[in-house]
């Protein structure tokens, strides 16, 4: 499909746009023009700062130096009201609706059609909603709560919203990530649709083949740098993963050879309905498996269902030769596991809290023996292990009373690591370990993982992060849509076969779709 | 793969299920104010049973007017719930206003426009301190008016001094208001249910009405949606004040006698009655007909108690279990629907 001849200028672009977020530069001369009647895909690595550009479009961020420009004109979006004014609209992976309120209700909020004196016209409001649903070509009733719609559906009264309020331009943050293949497929008609009318859509997903079905063009971002703009027709898949992927791994990576012992982890046949299924690996002692994927894969769903956070339809897990009960992450404890949370804000530590006490909550009991005294915990022997674990770890601390909040990021990621390293696990999974750490403290991290695994651990290590993957792992296992798809040993895991397999072009990915 | 386009399944269906949907939902919703119609049946034909004085002209109309003060400021209440807040310093507000009215009144021959003024004037002004602190301080609603409960309690004691408003020195237009009526049918019955409509009317037919349902059910996607947020809460608060205010010249108007602790814990008494009418306590959800006839309802529960010579004491401890009864069939039932809808959304995809 080749693309309309473009005079006019396009509906939306960033020229030339960089933004830092404190040291961190999440994009770098970047330029992405949407024109209307086109479909533009925005294609780039977890990380390659794709959100960055969304939020600017949205007006969230501004840009440290660039341009916005709106049909050619600059502009600067003090807000995401601003955004809106212009007509863009924004449709999220995970859409925020009125649970409570009707689909009607939640188009036309604060917008409702009025009669003469100021009541809300519902005939009119319904009948609107009705010809918007009608003009996207889908059945949902206007009366409907909201409640219970499904995410496609929930999306579909997000783009109506959009449309109503008469937007030109529409981004969509992956937003076929939670959806079944006949909803992409809906969800793709209606994109065609407002494509026709005239709408500039910008289209981000991770699946490469949606890319080709819908996208004219497409634009490439790596590390927040700008590859480049190129015709989809003129692509092969191949051909987008080189530009998204195309570095070179660095030398960071120290992982020290083991001689891997006995299993230590051994999953079997795990399945939780409509996240994962079917997940059989094993970890041996002494190795370091990496668990790769694109976000949303499952791979974080994986970790919570072994440690027992949640639930499993089907399968087992077994540790040290010995089954665990389902979802009891007191078991998975005692059996030797541990689990380092993806979000240390929110899953991994207590941020008021101080850095002892931090440390000291996986090991109550522990620490209550210690201390032999009934109930009671020491705070003296709290601090000297504390203290022990600090030295360990090489954090870097004032007071080890101070709250982990003021701790950097990295310091913050030791402090999660010594509070389950200290329940002397056999198994240890990490999910992100280096995720918002800088460089320096992030090779800390990758030293001590290894140092760990040469003390016969055996660790699961969950990144995004392909270099890290590659330099860190023994062997790589890789997840698309909630299924294994590859399991590639250290010798061939090169970060092409790595994107391959978890862009689902890969034998017999993407039935699913 | 997705490229192959099928067309969406059968419109006409998919129209059905939308319409199985909202019927269930409609039902649900109306469930809650059937469901206390029907309580409120089987409670007074049981009592008249035993004692048919029940329902004499003089029972029926007392519980009416013991009912329509607690009607009124479950109103109130019902639009600080509905945006996800709570106001319990609404019977402390109905206790000074009654007394301070009171004390501004007795003796003197100043009518019932003074009266109202100065006791929706008190209202008023506590409604202004709690929507400020809590719309633009963000301090947390259920401390803020716990607060301003133990405050205005605190003022009150002290306005009073341990005396007490007689009723004899009530002027006699005041005392009409709480005892009279036209053709027969009481004054305070019939304000409360024209405020019930107009605020009613409000909420269903105003864009800036069904903004506090907004605020309620997402709080999130009503400031993406653009809705005053600060503004709708602190209204709230105010009308809740306000209402409470009335609600206090009216108790001066029924009872006459008047003493410090006047309607105190009455706050819970009124959450009571919004929670049983089918507000939901987190927001969103409900209908200020329901609060009015949950208040009706607890009114009606605490007089067939007297008729059945059962100790007052029960009350409150039947009131709430009403509550628990209330909030868990709240839950269980919106469980249940919600899997219901995904299931059927799922179906039919």
């Amino acid at each position: 499909m080749s693309a309309p001849a473009r005079t006019a200028p396009p509906a939306l672009a960033l020229v030339d746009v960089s933004k830092s977020f404190g040291a961190v530069r999440a994009l770098q001369g970047v330029t992405i023009e949407l024109h209307a009647g086109e479909v533009h895909a925005l294609a780039g690595e977890n990380g390659a700062g794709k959100s960055t550009v969304v939020k600017t479009f949205a007006g969230v961020h501004r840009p440290d130096s660039g341009e916005v420009r709106v049909d050619g004109r600059p502009v600067t979006f003090h807000g995401p009201a601003d955004a809106q004014a212009a007509g863009v609209a924004v449709i999220y992976q995970e859409p925020t609706l009125f649970p409570d309120l009707s689909v009607a209700e939640n188009i036309f909020m604060g917008r409702q059609p009025r009669t003469r004196f100021g009541r809300i016209d519902r005939r009119a409001m319904h009948a609107e909603a009705a010809r918007l649903f009608e003009r996207l070509g889908v059945a949902l009733d206007p009366q409907q709560p909201a409640r219970g719609l499904s995410i496609a559906d929930q999306q579909v009264v997000e783009i109506a919203k959009a449309i109503s309020r008469e937007a030109r331009v529409l981004i969509m943050d992956e937003p076929t990530a939670a959806l079944t293949g006949q909803e992409v497929a809906r969800l793709f008609a209606v994109t065609r649709t407002l494509r026709d009318q005239g709408c500039a859509v910008l289209f981000i997903s991770h699946r490469l083949e949606e890319i080709f079905a819908i996208c004219q063009r497409v634009t490439t971002l790596r590390d927040g740098t700008y590859v480049g703009t190129e015709d989809v027709a003129d692509l092969t898949p191949d051909d987008l993963v080189q530009r998204m992927v195309g570095r070179e791994v660095a030398a960071l990576y120290p992982k020290q050879h083991v001689e891997p012992g006995e299993v230590a982890l051994k999953v079997s046949r795990l399945t939780r309905e409509g996240v994962f299924t079917d997940v059989s690996f094993e970890v041996r002692r002494g190795e370091i498996v990496a668990l790769a994927g694109l976000v949303g894969a499952g791979r974080s769903e994986v970790a919570r269902a072994i440690f027992g956070v949640d639930r499993w339809d089907a399968g087992s897990v077994e540790v040290n030769g010995r089954r665990l009960p389902p979802a009891s992450p007191t078991a998975a404890m005692a059996a030797g596991l541990a689990l380092v949370p993806e979000d240390r804000r929110q899953q991994g530590l207590v941020m008021d809290m101080s850095i002892e006490r931090n440390m000291g909550l996986t090991q109550l009991r522990r620490l209550r023996r210690l201390t032999g005294r009934g109930p009671l915990i020491s705070r003296r022997v709290e601090r000297d292990r504390a203290a022990d674990w600090a030295l360990r770890l090489q954090l870097k601390y004032a007071r080890l009373s101070d709250a982990v909040g003021v701790l950097s990021g990295g310091n913050q990621q030791k402090v999660v690591l010594a509070k389950w390293l200290a329940t002397e696990p056999s198994v240890l999974i990490v999910d992100e370990p280096t995720r918002g750490i800088d460089v320096g403290t992030k090779a800390e991290v990758h030293r001590l993982l290894s140092e760990l695994a040469a003390e016969d651990l055996a660790i699961l290590m969950i990144s995004s992060d392909l270099p890290e993957v590659l330099g860190m792992a023994d062997r790589v296992l890789v997840m698309h849509e909630g299924r294994l798809t590859a399991e590639i040993p250290r010798a061939e895991a090169t970060e092409e076969t790595v994107m391959a397999a978890a862009t689902g072009r890969d034998g017999t990915v993407g039935e699913a779709a | 793969m997705s490229t192959t386009l099928t067309k969406s399944p059968g419109a006409p269906s998919a129209t059905g299920k939308a319409r199985r949907n909202r019927s269930l939902v409609d039902l649900v919703l109306r469930a809650r104010e059937l469901s206390i119609a029907a309580a409120l049946a089987v409670l007074v034909i049981g009592t008249a049973v035993v004692n048919p004085r029940f329902l004499s002209e003089q029972g029926v109309k007392d519980i009416f007017l013991n009912a329509s003060i607690l009607a009124l400021l479950a109103v109130g209440q019902t639009l600080v719930v509905v945006t996800r807040n709570i106001d319990l310093s609404v019977g402390s507000v109905v206790g000074l206003v009654a007394f301070v009215v009171g004390d501004v009144v007795s003796g003197t021959d100043r009518g019932l426009l003074p009266a109202l003024a100065v006791g929706i004037g008190i209202g008023a002004l506590c409604g202004v301190v709690n929507g400020l602190l809590i719309s633009f301080l963000r301090v947390p609603a259920l401390v803020v008016t716990l607060g301003m409960l133990y405050v205005i309690q605190g003022v009150d004691y002290y306005v009073a001094h341990g005396e007490q408003i007689n009723a004899a020195n009530v002027p006699q237009s005041i005392l009409d208001l709480g005892n009279g009526g036209v053709l027969g049918v009481p004054y305070l019955p019939l304000i409360t249910v024209v405020v019930m409509l107009a605020v009613g009317y409000y909420l269903r037919s105003y864009s800036s009405g069904r903004e506090f349902y907004a605020i309620g059910s997402n709080p999130e996607a009503a400031r993406l949606a653009g809705v005053p947020i600060r503004r709708r809460v602190f209204t709230a608060y105010l009308v809740s004040g306000v209402l409470a205010g009335l609600a206090g010249v009216l108790w001066l108007a029924r009872f006459g006698t008047v003493v410090a602790d006047n309607a105190s814990g009455w706050e819970l008494k009124v959450v009571s009655a919004v929670v049983v009418g089918g507000v939901a306590i987190t927001g969103g959800v409900g209908t200020v007909y329901g609060a009015a006839l949950g208040a009706l309802l607890i009114t009606t529960i605490g007089s067939a108690l007297v008729v059945l010579k059962i100790n007052a004491f029960w009350q409150d401890a039947i009131t709430g279990l009403l509550l628990l009864l209330a909030i868990s069939v709240d839950r269980v039932l919106a469980l249940r629907v919600t899997r219901a809808l995904k299931k059927r959304s799922r179906h039919h995809g």
